[in-house]
């Protein structure tokens, strides 16, 4: 599901935390732009799985193992621990249970790896702080009465759901409008201002 | 024209005239209703060459009525084999790369054998006296095929309802022995709904006085009309009210008023009229009984203790499975169920619901979203097979 208007630029982030030759589980594949990376620069073992039907015949049509299936209802049907990495790529925001699903990640895969546009960015805040109005920014396209992000978060917001679930953050990276990493010596405040997107490496 | 095409029917059960292997007493069928079966014998078409490795095989799996005929002349119909639009030389199954394996199924009428066939007890046609066949003794048969041929493991085992039943069963019997797997509309039990339609069609089979209790052969008749009105109950269930409404609505049949009268007034009657009566010109009866009892029987899951995980444990075989939106005979759900159970054995799987009102038998035509999925699932399986391009 693209529920991103801009260039994902968090692909290249995760990919990069992604060993050669793991076994792998992209929930909300969408096109399977991120699987194609990984099968062709780290000969991953990858899986897939997409909402919407059109992008699922596009990634078996190109040869990716994909199924349609909602990351809400489908993960309990794969079995512990089946992956080293299951990816959630910029659709955590859009699932009816964050948590749930969060815990299933956390269920499935040796580790988890999040990414998330940060409700937290300065631009986000100015928006409603200056205009009173929910945000439409080029990076979040939406209306409040069509988006399909119902469940927004901010990095911070995020870190304790992680606390909440039990769950050890091994890494994280913010990136900033321009899609490049903040500084890792910058405390949670600052990521959570300047961060456009966060991406998480989780384990339980 | 009819009796003609009916004896030559009758003739392809025992002297088809596509190759044939015949198995004799020291290699019986074993059947799962508890017997033997043999001598036996397995009619199949192949197209294209096998290589050294051996490693380019693909077994197709036919339907309820379909046959070895998959991309050559039919010998009975004199039609272009039933999935020629998908397999042939430069087509999506490319039989200048792959060695494509279709047999007629054990139970069938067009050269395996089947209740058509003589009996070498009596020198009569089988009948009913044939035991009971499954899915799984359908596949034990081509796995004896399989064999012969020296092919360890089969580059792909793919084929539609009927056939995607065997496409599971070869995927769960075999796993070892099935590189990928593309059951395409089908699911891994036959439902309630689909054994009552089935049902239907037997009794009218079996009360056609020309049926005398299957011994047809030997009274010199065939019940040609139950078997037609079984046929064109069953052709309802493979199309969509949306697809019947879109070709046919309430158009009528060669004339400007309602005759009230019980004519085939509507083009809708004359079509299902001609789809039965051509039907019983290539098909047997009793074979039709057989076909439909197996599948009626299918049951991965129960075959493994409920669980139709545990159908796949431990399989290393790829899948892709395929459903159609408008498919009430094998709604999307079936698939769906297979897909979880795939997922909870921890398989590889992808999974393609491709939007069409053409219904079940979607699977036949040429439906260019079923291709590409067929084109990418064939295309990735191969390259990691190592079979160059």
């Amino acid at each position: 599901m693209s529920v991103n208007g801009s260039q994902r630029v968090d692909l290249e982030v995760v990919a990069n935390l992604i060993p050669p030759q793991s076994r792998v589980l992209d929930v909300g594949s969408g096109d399977g732009s991120l699987l194609e990376l990984l099968q062709d620069t780290k000969q991953v073992d990858g899986r897939g799985l997409e909402l919407s039907q059109r992008g699922v015949n596009e990634c078996v049509a190109r040869g990716l193992s994909v199924i349609q299936g909602d990351a809400d209802k489908d993960l309990e049907f794969y079995p512990d621990k089946g992956f080293d990495f299951v990816v959630l790529s910029q659709t955590l925001q859009a699932t009816r249970n964050p948590k749930l699903v969060l815990d299933e990640l956390l269920r499935i895969g040796n580790r988890a790896i999040v990414s998330f546009p940060n409700f937290g960015h300065w631009r986000v805040r100015l928006s409603l702080f200056v205009k009173g109005r929910m945000p439409v920014t080029q990076d979040l396209p939406y209306s409040w009465y069509d988006t399909p992000n119902i469940h927004f978060c901010t990095i911070r917001d995020f870190v304790n759901l992680c606390e909440e679930l039990g769950a050890t953050v091994e890494k994280a990276t913010a990136l900033d409008a321009a899609g490049q990493k903040i500084g890792l010596s910058m405390p949670w405040w600052f990521w959570n201002f300047f961060g456009q997107q966060a991406v998480f490496l989780l384990k339980r | 024209m009819a009796a003609l095409r009916a004896r030559k029917t009758n003739n392809e059960a025992d002297q088809p005239s596509s190759p044939v292997l015949r198995f004799g007493p020291d290699q019986p069928l074993k059947l799962d209703a508890g017997t033997l079966l043999s001598p036996f014998q397995i009619a199949y078409q192949t197209y294209g060459t096998l290589n050294d490795a051996r490693s380019n095989a693909i077994l197709v799996c036919h339907a309820l009525t379909g046959d070895q005929h998959i991309a050559n002349t039919n010998p009975v119909t004199g039609k272009p084999g039933w999935w020629e639009v998908l397999i042939g030389p430069g087509r999506i199954i490319d039989t200048n790369r792959f060695f494509v394996i279709c047999s007629n199924v054990i139970g069938g009428c067009l050269g395996s054998t089947g209740p058509a066939s003589t009996n070498p007890a009596t020198g009569k046609p089988y009948g009913l006296d044939l035991p009971v066949i499954t899915i799984r003794d359908m596949v034990r048969a081509q796995q004896m095929l399989i064999d012969h041929f020296g092919i360890e493991k089969l580059f792909c085992v793919l084929g539609g309802s009927m056939g995607g039943m065997q496409v599971l069963e070869w995927a769960s019997s075999y796993p070892e022995r099935v590189f990928s797997a593309l059951p395409i509309a089908t699911g891994a039990r036959h439902s309630s709904q689909n054994i009552a339609f089935h049902e239907v069609g037997r009794q009218a089979v079996m009360a056609d006085p020309d049926w005398h209790g299957g011994k047809y052969f030997e009274h010199g008749k065939r019940p040609e009309k139950g078997l037609a009105v079984a046929r064109m109950a069953a052709h309802i269930t493979y199309l969509s009210e949306a697809a019947l409404h879109r070709k046919f609505g309430r158009n009528l049949q060669d004339r400007d008023h309602l005759t009230f009268g019980f004519d085939a007034d509507f083009q809708i009657e004359s079509y299902l009229r001609h789809q039965g009566m051509t039907f019983v010109d290539r098909f047997d009866a009793n074979s039709y009984l057989y076909m439909t009892r197996s599948m009626d029987y299918f049951d991965i899951a129960a075959d493994h203790g409920g669980r139709l995980a545990d159908a796949f444990a431990g399989t290393k075989t790829r899948f892709c499975l395929v459903s159609f939106t408008s498919d009430w005979l094998f709604p999307t759900e079936e698939s769906r169920s297979i897909v979880h159970a795939l997922n909870a054995a921890g398989a590889s799987v992808s999974f393609v619901e491709i939007e069409t009102d053409r219904g079940h038998d979607a699977f036949l035509l040429d439906e260019p979203e079923l291709f590409a999925a067929i084109n990418g699932f064939i295309g990735s399986a191969a390259r990691a097979r190592g079979l160059a391009s």
